[in-house]
Protein backbone atom coordinates (compact mmCIF):
# COMPACT_ATOMS: atom_id res chain seq x y z
CA UNK A 1 0.00 0.00 0.00
CA UNK A 2 1.26 3.41 -0.92
CA UNK A 3 -0.69 6.54 -0.11
CA UNK A 4 0.65 9.92 -1.16
CA UNK A 5 -0.83 12.94 0.63
CA UNK A 6 -0.14 16.55 -0.30
CA UNK A 7 -1.48 19.26 1.98
CA UNK A 8 -1.40 23.01 1.41
CA UNK A 9 1.74 22.84 -0.73
CA UNK A 10 3.40 26.08 -1.86
CA UNK A 11 6.61 26.50 -3.80
CA UNK A 12 8.20 29.91 -4.26
CA UNK A 13 11.54 31.06 -5.63
CA UNK A 14 12.52 34.54 -4.43
CA UNK A 15 9.65 36.63 -5.81
CA UNK A 16 8.14 34.00 -8.04
CA UNK A 17 5.29 31.81 -6.86
CA UNK A 18 5.34 28.56 -8.84
CA UNK A 19 2.80 26.41 -7.03
CA UNK A 20 0.13 27.56 -4.63
CA UNK A 21 -2.15 25.66 -2.35
CA UNK A 22 -1.86 22.21 -3.92
CA UNK A 23 -3.92 19.58 -2.09
CA UNK A 24 -4.02 15.99 -3.30
CA UNK A 25 -4.55 12.39 -2.26
CA UNK A 26 -3.03 9.66 -4.43
CA UNK A 27 -4.11 6.14 -3.60
CA UNK A 28 -2.30 2.83 -4.04
CA UNK A 29 -1.53 1.63 -7.58
CA UNK A 30 -2.74 4.79 -9.24
CA UNK A 31 -1.46 6.04 -12.57
CA UNK A 32 -1.55 9.81 -12.25
CA UNK A 33 -0.95 11.86 -15.37
CA UNK A 34 -0.11 15.55 -15.00
CA UNK A 35 -0.62 18.08 -17.78
CA UNK A 36 -0.58 21.84 -18.04
CA UNK A 37 0.88 24.69 -20.06
CA UNK A 38 4.66 24.91 -20.09
CA UNK A 39 6.02 26.81 -17.12
CA UNK A 40 2.98 25.96 -15.00
CA UNK A 41 5.00 24.07 -12.41
CA UNK A 42 4.28 20.46 -13.33
CA UNK A 43 7.96 19.56 -13.42
CA UNK A 44 8.48 21.47 -10.16
CA UNK A 45 5.67 19.36 -8.70
CA UNK A 46 7.49 16.19 -9.80
CA UNK A 47 10.79 17.44 -8.39
CA UNK A 48 9.09 18.06 -5.06
CA UNK A 49 7.85 14.46 -5.05
CA UNK A 50 11.34 13.31 -6.04
CA UNK A 51 12.89 15.20 -3.13
CA UNK A 52 15.31 17.41 -5.08
CA UNK A 53 13.25 20.49 -4.23
CA UNK A 54 11.83 21.36 -0.81
CA UNK A 55 8.35 22.86 -0.42
CA UNK A 56 8.20 26.46 0.79
CA UNK A 57 5.07 25.65 2.78
CA UNK A 58 2.85 22.63 3.20
CA UNK A 59 3.43 18.94 3.65
CA UNK A 60 4.23 15.94 1.48
CA UNK A 61 3.41 12.61 3.12
CA UNK A 62 3.94 9.04 1.99
CA UNK A 63 1.81 6.60 4.01
CA UNK A 64 1.45 9.32 6.65
CA UNK A 65 5.22 9.85 7.03
CA UNK A 66 6.93 12.99 5.71
CA UNK A 67 8.54 12.38 2.34
CA UNK A 68 12.37 12.16 2.65
CA UNK A 69 14.04 15.39 1.56
CA UNK A 70 16.42 13.68 -0.87
CA UNK A 71 15.96 11.11 -3.64
CA UNK A 72 15.83 7.51 -2.46
CA UNK A 73 15.02 3.99 -3.58
CA UNK A 74 11.33 4.33 -2.63
CA UNK A 75 10.79 6.74 -5.54
CA UNK A 76 12.07 5.84 -9.00
CA UNK A 77 12.53 8.42 -11.74
CA UNK A 78 12.70 8.36 -15.53
CA UNK A 79 13.81 11.60 -17.15
CA UNK A 80 13.40 12.52 -20.79
CA UNK A 81 17.16 12.03 -21.31
CA UNK A 82 20.53 11.51 -19.63
CA UNK A 83 19.49 9.10 -16.92
CA UNK A 84 21.47 6.09 -18.19
CA UNK A 85 25.06 5.45 -17.20
CA UNK A 86 27.16 5.69 -20.38
CA UNK A 87 30.07 3.64 -18.98
CA UNK A 88 27.90 0.58 -18.23
CA UNK A 89 26.49 -1.90 -20.72
CA UNK A 90 22.73 -2.41 -20.96
CA UNK A 91 22.92 -5.36 -18.56
CA UNK A 92 25.20 -3.52 -16.14
CA UNK A 93 22.87 -0.52 -16.18
CA UNK A 94 20.08 -2.81 -15.02
CA UNK A 95 22.23 -4.64 -12.50
CA UNK A 96 23.43 -1.40 -10.94
CA UNK A 97 20.23 -0.87 -8.95
CA UNK A 98 20.44 -4.34 -7.41
CA UNK A 99 24.17 -3.95 -6.72
CA UNK A 100 23.82 -0.53 -5.08
CA UNK A 101 20.96 -1.75 -2.90
CA UNK A 102 22.53 -5.12 -2.12
CA UNK A 103 26.08 -4.11 -1.29
CA UNK A 104 26.60 -0.96 0.72
CA UNK A 105 30.41 -1.06 0.77
CA UNK A 106 31.71 -2.06 -2.67
CA UNK A 107 28.48 -1.71 -4.65
CA UNK A 108 29.00 -5.06 -6.35
CA UNK A 109 27.48 -8.50 -5.83
CA UNK A 110 29.38 -11.79 -5.94
CA UNK A 111 28.64 -15.50 -6.20
CA UNK A 112 25.11 -16.68 -5.55
CA UNK A 113 23.69 -13.21 -5.03
CA UNK A 114 25.21 -12.01 -8.28
CA UNK A 115 23.72 -14.95 -10.16
CA UNK A 116 20.30 -14.24 -8.66
CA UNK A 117 20.59 -10.57 -9.62
CA UNK A 118 21.71 -11.52 -13.13
CA UNK A 119 18.68 -13.79 -13.50
CA UNK A 120 16.35 -11.04 -12.41
CA UNK A 121 18.00 -8.51 -14.72
CA UNK A 122 17.77 -10.94 -17.64
CA UNK A 123 14.06 -11.55 -16.98
CA UNK A 124 13.43 -7.82 -16.99
CA UNK A 125 15.54 -7.36 -20.13
CA UNK A 126 13.30 -9.93 -21.77
CA UNK A 127 10.17 -8.14 -20.57
CA UNK A 128 11.32 -4.83 -22.07
CA UNK A 129 12.64 -6.49 -25.23
CA UNK A 130 16.31 -5.61 -24.85
CA UNK A 131 17.84 -9.09 -24.47
CA UNK A 132 19.57 -8.84 -27.85
CA UNK A 133 21.31 -5.62 -26.83
CA UNK A 134 22.43 -6.67 -23.37
CA UNK A 135 26.16 -6.16 -24.08
CA UNK A 136 25.77 -2.81 -25.85
CA UNK A 137 26.50 0.60 -24.37
CA UNK A 138 23.66 3.15 -24.08
CA UNK A 139 25.17 5.35 -26.79
CA UNK A 140 24.69 2.45 -29.25
CA UNK A 141 20.93 2.27 -28.58
CA UNK A 142 18.14 4.18 -30.30
CA UNK A 143 16.18 6.77 -28.32
CA UNK A 144 13.28 4.37 -27.77
CA UNK A 145 15.55 1.58 -26.58
CA UNK A 146 17.32 3.98 -24.21
CA UNK A 147 14.00 4.93 -22.64
CA UNK A 148 12.99 1.26 -22.32
CA UNK A 149 16.22 0.62 -20.48
CA UNK A 150 15.80 3.70 -18.33
CA UNK A 151 12.32 2.58 -17.30
CA UNK A 152 13.49 -0.99 -16.63
CA UNK A 153 16.39 0.38 -14.59
CA UNK A 154 13.99 2.30 -12.35
CA UNK A 155 11.54 -0.58 -12.04
CA UNK A 156 14.12 -3.22 -11.06
CA UNK A 157 14.43 -1.71 -7.58
CA UNK A 158 10.66 -1.92 -7.23
CA UNK A 159 10.01 1.61 -6.03
CA UNK A 160 6.67 2.31 -4.39
CA UNK A 161 6.31 5.38 -6.56
CA UNK A 162 7.61 5.78 -10.10
CA UNK A 163 7.97 9.35 -11.36
CA UNK A 164 8.09 9.97 -15.10
CA UNK A 165 9.17 13.38 -16.43
CA UNK A 166 7.95 13.57 -20.04
CA UNK A 167 9.59 10.20 -20.67
CA UNK A 168 8.31 9.84 -24.25
CA UNK A 169 8.60 13.50 -25.24
CA UNK A 170 11.60 12.92 -27.53
CA UNK A 171 10.34 9.73 -29.22
CA UNK A 172 8.63 9.00 -32.53
CA UNK A 173 4.84 8.44 -32.39
CA UNK A 174 5.15 4.75 -33.36
CA UNK A 175 7.74 4.12 -30.68
CA UNK A 176 5.62 5.97 -28.15
CA UNK A 177 2.71 3.53 -28.66
CA UNK A 178 5.05 0.62 -27.83
CA UNK A 179 6.28 2.46 -24.77
CA UNK A 180 2.70 2.95 -23.55
CA UNK A 181 2.12 -0.81 -23.60
CA UNK A 182 5.44 -1.36 -21.83
CA UNK A 183 4.79 1.10 -19.04
CA UNK A 184 1.26 -0.29 -18.48
CA UNK A 185 2.68 -3.81 -18.33
CA UNK A 186 5.31 -2.85 -15.77
CA UNK A 187 2.80 -0.80 -13.78
CA UNK A 188 0.49 -3.82 -13.48
CA UNK A 189 3.39 -6.19 -12.82
CA UNK A 190 4.79 -4.21 -9.90
CA UNK A 191 1.61 -2.62 -8.57
CA UNK A 192 3.39 0.68 -8.04
CA UNK A 193 2.01 4.20 -8.09
CA UNK A 194 3.01 6.21 -11.14
CA UNK A 195 3.06 9.99 -11.46
CA UNK A 196 3.75 11.03 -15.03
CA UNK A 197 4.24 14.56 -16.36
CA UNK A 198 3.41 14.87 -20.04
CA UNK A 199 2.39 17.50 -22.55
CA UNK A 200 0.44 15.00 -24.65
CA UNK A 201 -3.25 15.30 -23.79
CA UNK A 202 -4.22 12.08 -25.55
CA UNK A 203 -1.50 10.14 -23.75
CA UNK A 204 -2.59 11.52 -20.40
CA UNK A 205 -6.19 10.34 -20.93
CA UNK A 206 -5.16 6.98 -22.33
CA UNK A 207 -2.70 5.95 -19.62
CA UNK A 208 -4.00 7.52 -16.46
CA UNK A 209 -6.38 6.44 -13.73
CA UNK A 210 -6.37 10.07 -12.67
CA UNK A 211 -5.65 13.19 -14.65
CA UNK A 212 -4.35 16.36 -13.00
CA UNK A 213 -4.41 19.67 -14.79
CA UNK A 214 -2.14 22.42 -13.43
CA UNK A 215 -3.08 26.02 -14.14
CA UNK A 216 -3.19 29.44 -12.53
CA UNK A 217 -6.54 30.34 -10.97
CA UNK A 218 -5.49 33.90 -10.18
CA UNK A 219 -3.63 36.14 -12.57
CA UNK A 220 -2.20 39.63 -12.14
CA UNK A 221 -1.15 41.13 -15.49
CA UNK A 222 1.07 43.65 -13.66
CA UNK A 223 2.91 40.96 -11.71
CA UNK A 224 2.77 37.68 -13.55
CA UNK A 225 4.89 35.84 -11.00
CA UNK A 226 2.71 36.87 -8.06
CA UNK A 227 0.39 33.87 -8.28
CA UNK A 228 1.29 30.25 -8.84
CA UNK A 229 -0.42 27.31 -10.46
CA UNK A 230 -2.52 24.75 -8.67
CA UNK A 231 -4.56 21.69 -9.58
CA UNK A 232 -7.56 23.04 -11.50
CA UNK A 233 -8.93 19.67 -12.59
CA UNK A 234 -8.60 16.31 -10.85
CA UNK A 235 -10.36 13.82 -13.12
CA UNK A 236 -10.72 10.11 -12.28
CA UNK A 237 -10.23 7.94 -15.38
CA UNK A 238 -10.84 4.32 -16.25
CA UNK A 239 -7.18 3.50 -16.85
CA UNK A 240 -5.81 0.04 -17.54
CA UNK A 241 -5.62 -1.35 -14.03
CA UNK A 242 -5.56 -5.12 -13.72
CA UNK A 243 -6.96 -6.79 -10.65
CA UNK A 244 -4.24 -9.11 -9.43
CA UNK A 245 -2.47 -9.32 -6.10
CA UNK A 246 0.87 -7.60 -5.69
CA UNK A 247 3.66 -10.08 -6.28
CA UNK A 248 6.33 -10.07 -3.61
CA UNK A 249 9.58 -9.26 -5.34
CA UNK A 250 13.05 -9.49 -3.88
CA UNK A 251 16.46 -9.90 -5.46
CA UNK A 252 15.29 -13.31 -6.59
CA UNK A 253 11.65 -12.35 -6.97
CA UNK A 254 9.62 -13.25 -10.04
CA UNK A 255 9.15 -10.00 -12.01
CA UNK A 256 7.37 -12.27 -14.50
CA UNK A 257 5.71 -10.50 -17.38
CA UNK A 258 2.00 -11.19 -16.87
CA UNK A 259 1.08 -10.68 -20.46
CA UNK A 260 4.37 -10.51 -22.30
CA UNK B 1 34.45 20.72 -59.05
CA UNK B 2 33.40 20.42 -55.41
CA UNK B 3 34.28 23.12 -52.92
CA UNK B 4 37.67 22.88 -51.22
CA UNK B 5 36.04 22.08 -47.86
CA UNK B 6 34.34 19.04 -49.41
CA UNK B 7 37.43 17.45 -50.94
CA UNK B 8 39.20 14.79 -48.91
CA UNK B 9 42.59 13.13 -49.43
CA UNK B 10 42.55 9.33 -49.73
CA UNK B 11 44.59 7.14 -47.40
CA UNK B 12 47.83 7.24 -49.36
CA UNK B 13 47.53 10.96 -50.01
CA UNK B 14 46.88 11.56 -46.31
CA UNK B 15 50.08 9.73 -45.33
CA UNK B 16 52.17 11.50 -47.96
CA UNK B 17 50.71 14.88 -46.98
CA UNK B 18 51.38 14.27 -43.30
CA UNK B 19 55.04 13.47 -44.04
CA UNK B 20 55.45 16.48 -46.30
CA UNK B 21 56.18 19.18 -43.65
CA UNK B 22 58.77 16.90 -42.03
CA UNK B 23 60.44 16.35 -45.40
CA UNK B 24 60.45 20.08 -46.08
CA UNK B 25 62.04 20.82 -42.71
CA UNK B 26 64.66 18.11 -43.21
CA UNK B 27 65.54 19.31 -46.72
CA UNK B 28 65.80 22.89 -45.54
CA UNK B 29 68.12 21.81 -42.72
CA UNK B 30 70.35 19.73 -45.02
CA UNK B 31 70.60 22.56 -47.53
CA UNK B 32 71.36 25.21 -44.93
CA UNK B 33 73.85 22.95 -43.19
CA UNK B 34 75.61 22.25 -46.49
CA UNK B 35 75.83 25.95 -47.37
CA UNK B 36 77.29 26.84 -43.97
CA UNK B 37 79.80 23.98 -43.97
CA UNK B 38 81.04 24.87 -47.44
CA UNK B 39 81.73 28.40 -46.20
CA UNK B 40 83.30 27.23 -42.94
CA UNK B 41 84.09 23.52 -42.33
CA UNK B 42 84.47 24.27 -38.59
CA UNK B 43 80.89 25.59 -38.29
CA UNK B 44 79.08 24.12 -35.27
CA UNK B 45 75.62 25.62 -35.68
CA UNK B 46 74.13 23.23 -38.25
CA UNK B 47 76.21 20.02 -38.10
CA UNK B 48 76.27 17.66 -41.07
CA UNK B 49 74.32 14.38 -40.90
CA UNK B 50 77.56 12.42 -40.47
CA UNK B 51 78.52 14.53 -37.46
CA UNK B 52 75.06 13.98 -35.96
CA UNK B 53 75.30 10.21 -36.46
CA UNK B 54 78.75 10.20 -34.82
CA UNK B 55 77.38 12.12 -31.84
CA UNK B 56 74.39 9.80 -31.55
CA UNK B 57 76.69 6.79 -31.65
CA UNK B 58 78.93 8.31 -29.00
CA UNK B 59 76.06 9.10 -26.63
CA UNK B 60 73.73 6.19 -27.26
CA UNK B 61 76.04 3.22 -27.78
CA UNK B 62 79.44 3.98 -26.22
CA UNK B 63 80.33 4.19 -22.56
CA UNK B 64 81.31 7.60 -21.34
CA UNK B 65 85.01 7.63 -20.34
CA UNK B 66 84.51 9.53 -17.12
CA UNK B 67 81.34 7.95 -15.72
CA UNK B 68 81.52 4.53 -17.41
CA UNK B 69 77.85 4.66 -18.40
CA UNK B 70 76.06 5.12 -21.70
CA UNK B 71 74.96 8.71 -21.28
CA UNK B 72 71.75 8.79 -23.33
CA UNK B 73 70.27 5.88 -21.42
CA UNK B 74 71.23 7.07 -17.95
CA UNK B 75 69.87 10.50 -18.85
CA UNK B 76 66.66 9.01 -20.23
CA UNK B 77 66.15 6.75 -17.22
CA UNK B 78 66.72 9.62 -14.77
CA UNK B 79 64.38 11.98 -16.62
CA UNK B 80 61.61 9.44 -17.16
CA UNK B 81 61.80 8.37 -13.51
CA UNK B 82 61.22 11.98 -12.41
CA UNK B 83 58.55 12.65 -14.98
CA UNK B 84 56.54 9.48 -14.40
CA UNK B 85 56.73 9.74 -10.62
CA UNK B 86 55.47 13.31 -10.80
CA UNK B 87 52.75 12.50 -13.32
CA UNK B 88 51.60 9.48 -11.29
CA UNK B 89 51.32 11.52 -8.11
CA UNK B 90 49.61 14.35 -10.00
CA UNK B 91 47.12 11.92 -11.54
CA UNK B 92 46.31 10.48 -8.12
CA UNK B 93 45.88 13.95 -6.60
CA UNK B 94 43.86 15.02 -9.62
CA UNK B 95 41.41 12.15 -9.35
CA UNK B 96 41.06 12.26 -5.56
CA UNK B 97 40.77 16.03 -5.11
CA UNK B 98 39.03 16.67 -8.43
CA UNK B 99 36.22 14.24 -7.71
CA UNK B 100 35.81 15.36 -4.11
CA UNK B 101 35.64 18.99 -5.23
CA UNK B 102 33.32 18.13 -8.11
CA UNK B 103 30.86 16.01 -6.13
CA UNK B 104 30.69 17.37 -2.57
CA UNK B 105 29.42 20.97 -2.36
CA UNK B 106 31.07 21.63 1.02
CA UNK B 107 34.45 20.49 -0.32
CA UNK B 108 33.92 22.59 -3.45
CA UNK B 109 33.24 25.66 -1.33
CA UNK B 110 36.37 24.93 0.71
CA UNK B 111 38.88 23.87 -1.93
CA UNK B 112 37.85 25.16 -5.36
CA UNK B 113 39.03 28.77 -4.88
CA UNK B 114 42.21 27.54 -3.17
CA UNK B 115 43.09 25.18 -6.02
CA UNK B 116 42.28 27.90 -8.54
CA UNK B 117 44.66 30.27 -6.74
CA UNK B 118 47.38 27.60 -6.49
CA UNK B 119 47.15 26.84 -10.18
CA UNK B 120 47.89 30.48 -10.97
CA UNK B 121 51.23 30.55 -9.12
CA UNK B 122 53.94 30.40 -11.79
CA UNK B 123 55.77 27.19 -10.76
CA UNK B 124 59.15 28.43 -11.99
CA UNK B 125 58.82 31.44 -9.69
CA UNK B 126 58.78 29.18 -6.66
CA UNK B 127 61.51 26.87 -7.93
CA UNK B 128 64.10 28.66 -5.71
CA UNK B 129 61.85 28.00 -2.71
CA UNK B 130 61.74 24.31 -3.65
CA UNK B 131 65.52 24.14 -3.89
CA UNK B 132 65.88 25.90 -0.55
CA UNK B 133 63.30 23.76 1.24
CA UNK B 134 63.67 20.39 -0.50
CA UNK B 135 67.36 20.57 -1.36
CA UNK B 136 68.90 19.92 -4.74
CA UNK B 137 67.92 16.22 -4.90
CA UNK B 138 65.19 14.43 -6.78
CA UNK B 139 62.44 15.71 -4.48
CA UNK B 140 62.64 19.32 -5.62
CA UNK B 141 62.49 18.38 -9.30
CA UNK B 142 59.53 16.02 -8.84
CA UNK B 143 57.79 18.61 -6.67
CA UNK B 144 58.19 21.29 -9.33
CA UNK B 145 56.40 19.13 -11.90
CA UNK B 146 53.65 18.24 -9.43
CA UNK B 147 53.11 21.87 -8.49
CA UNK B 148 52.96 22.80 -12.14
CA UNK B 149 50.69 20.00 -13.27
CA UNK B 150 48.52 18.73 -10.40
CA UNK B 151 46.36 21.87 -9.95
CA UNK B 152 45.50 21.82 -13.65
CA UNK B 153 44.44 18.16 -13.45
CA UNK B 154 42.48 18.75 -10.25
CA UNK B 155 40.58 21.63 -11.84
CA UNK B 156 39.94 19.71 -15.03
CA UNK B 157 38.65 16.59 -13.26
CA UNK B 158 36.51 18.76 -10.96
CA UNK B 159 34.97 20.53 -13.97
CA UNK B 160 34.32 17.25 -15.81
CA UNK B 161 32.74 15.80 -12.65
CA UNK B 162 30.49 18.81 -12.29
CA UNK B 163 29.54 18.39 -15.96
CA UNK B 164 28.00 14.96 -15.33
CA UNK B 165 24.26 15.37 -16.00
CA UNK B 166 22.33 16.02 -12.79
CA UNK B 167 19.82 13.42 -14.02
CA UNK B 168 22.45 10.70 -13.69
CA UNK B 169 23.30 11.57 -10.11
CA UNK B 170 19.62 11.78 -9.13
CA UNK B 171 18.94 8.46 -10.85
CA UNK B 172 21.77 6.79 -8.96
CA UNK B 173 20.29 8.08 -5.69
CA UNK B 174 16.88 6.65 -6.57
CA UNK B 175 18.66 3.32 -7.15
CA UNK B 176 19.87 3.47 -3.56
CA UNK B 177 23.38 4.86 -3.95
CA UNK B 178 25.07 6.53 -0.97
CA UNK B 179 27.59 9.30 -1.67
CA UNK B 180 30.35 6.69 -1.40
CA UNK B 181 28.73 4.27 -3.85
CA UNK B 182 27.78 7.08 -6.20
CA UNK B 183 31.43 8.16 -6.37
CA UNK B 184 32.67 4.60 -6.76
CA UNK B 185 30.25 3.21 -9.29
CA UNK B 186 29.13 6.29 -11.22
CA UNK B 187 31.69 9.09 -10.96
CA UNK B 188 35.14 7.44 -10.80
CA UNK B 189 34.58 5.05 -13.75
CA UNK B 190 33.44 7.95 -15.91
CA UNK B 191 36.40 10.11 -14.87
CA UNK B 192 39.20 7.70 -15.95
CA UNK B 193 39.05 8.70 -19.64
CA UNK B 194 38.77 12.37 -18.61
CA UNK B 195 41.89 11.93 -16.46
CA UNK B 196 43.74 10.54 -19.49
CA UNK B 197 42.65 13.57 -21.54
CA UNK B 198 43.92 15.87 -18.77
CA UNK B 199 47.24 13.98 -18.57
CA UNK B 200 47.73 14.28 -22.32
CA UNK B 201 47.18 18.03 -22.12
CA UNK B 202 49.65 18.41 -19.24
CA UNK B 203 52.42 16.33 -20.85
CA UNK B 204 53.83 19.47 -22.48
CA UNK B 205 54.03 21.53 -19.26
CA UNK B 206 55.36 18.48 -17.39
CA UNK B 207 58.33 18.17 -19.78
CA UNK B 208 58.87 21.92 -19.59
CA UNK B 209 59.15 21.87 -15.79
CA UNK B 210 61.31 18.74 -15.86
CA UNK B 211 63.85 20.27 -18.21
CA UNK B 212 63.82 23.59 -16.38
CA UNK B 213 64.55 21.86 -13.06
CA UNK B 214 67.24 19.66 -14.59
CA UNK B 215 68.89 22.63 -16.29
CA UNK B 216 69.33 24.39 -12.96
CA UNK B 217 70.38 21.66 -10.56
CA UNK B 218 71.11 18.12 -11.65
CA UNK B 219 73.88 15.67 -12.41
CA UNK B 220 72.08 13.63 -15.03
CA UNK B 221 68.96 13.84 -17.15
CA UNK B 222 68.03 14.87 -20.66
CA UNK B 223 67.57 18.54 -19.77
CA UNK B 224 70.80 18.57 -17.77
CA UNK B 225 72.77 17.16 -20.73
CA UNK B 226 71.41 19.71 -23.19
CA UNK B 227 72.27 22.62 -20.95
CA UNK B 228 75.70 21.11 -20.18
CA UNK B 229 76.83 20.68 -23.79
CA UNK B 230 75.40 24.09 -24.70
CA UNK B 231 78.61 25.50 -23.20
CA UNK B 232 80.59 23.93 -26.08
CA UNK B 233 78.01 24.90 -28.72
CA UNK B 234 77.55 21.14 -29.25
CA UNK B 235 74.60 21.30 -31.61
CA UNK B 236 75.44 17.76 -32.75
CA UNK B 237 74.38 16.54 -29.29
CA UNK B 238 71.60 19.02 -28.59
CA UNK B 239 69.66 18.31 -31.78
CA UNK B 240 69.48 14.51 -31.32
CA UNK B 241 68.55 15.01 -27.65
CA UNK B 242 65.72 17.36 -28.59
CA UNK B 243 64.51 14.89 -31.22
CA UNK B 244 64.67 12.08 -28.66
CA UNK B 245 62.69 14.08 -26.08
CA UNK B 246 60.09 14.87 -28.73
CA UNK B 247 59.87 11.20 -29.65
CA UNK B 248 59.43 10.19 -25.99
CA UNK B 249 56.70 12.78 -25.47
CA UNK B 250 54.98 11.66 -28.66
CA UNK B 251 55.15 8.00 -27.58
CA UNK B 252 53.63 8.82 -24.18
CA UNK B 253 50.82 10.79 -25.81
CA UNK B 254 50.18 7.95 -28.26
CA UNK B 255 50.12 5.34 -25.49
CA UNK B 256 47.61 7.40 -23.51
CA UNK B 257 45.41 7.89 -26.56
CA UNK B 258 45.43 4.24 -27.61
CA UNK B 259 45.03 3.06 -24.02
CA UNK B 260 41.99 5.28 -23.60
CA UNK B 261 40.34 3.93 -26.73
CA UNK B 262 41.07 0.32 -25.72
CA UNK B 263 40.11 0.59 -22.05
CA UNK B 264 37.11 2.93 -22.33
CA UNK B 265 35.39 2.20 -25.65
CA UNK B 266 32.19 3.83 -24.35
CA UNK B 267 33.90 7.20 -23.89
CA UNK B 268 33.75 8.10 -27.57
CA UNK B 269 36.55 9.45 -29.74
CA UNK B 270 39.31 11.44 -28.12
CA UNK B 271 39.27 15.14 -28.64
Amino acid sequence: MTQLTIKGLWKEYDNQVVLENVNLEIGDHEFVTVIGASGCGKTTFLRLLLGVEAPTRGRLLIDGRPLPSEPGPDRGIVFQRYSLFPHLSVLENLLLGLELGGSRVVGRLFGKRRRAALEKADRLLDAVGLSVSREKYPAQLSGGMQQRLSIAQSVICEPEVLLLDEPFGALDPGVTADMHQLILKLWNMNKMTIVMVTHDLKESFYLGTRLLVFDKVRFDPQAQDRFGATITYNIPLKGHREASPRTPCEETGPLQPHFA
Amino acid sequence: MPRLINRYPNRVQAIVLSLLPFAVLLTAYLAASHVRLVANPEDKLLPAPTTLVEAIHRFAFEEDERSGTVLLWTDTAASLMRLLTALGISAFLGMALGIIVGVIPYMRATLAPFVAALSLIPPLAILPILFIVAGLGELAKVLLIIIGVAPIIVRDVALRTAELPGEQLIKAQTLGASTWLLVNRVVIPQMWPRLIDALRLTLGPAWLFLIAAEAIASTEGLGYRIFLVRRYLAMDVILPYVAWITLLAFAMDWLLRVGRAKLFPWAGPTR
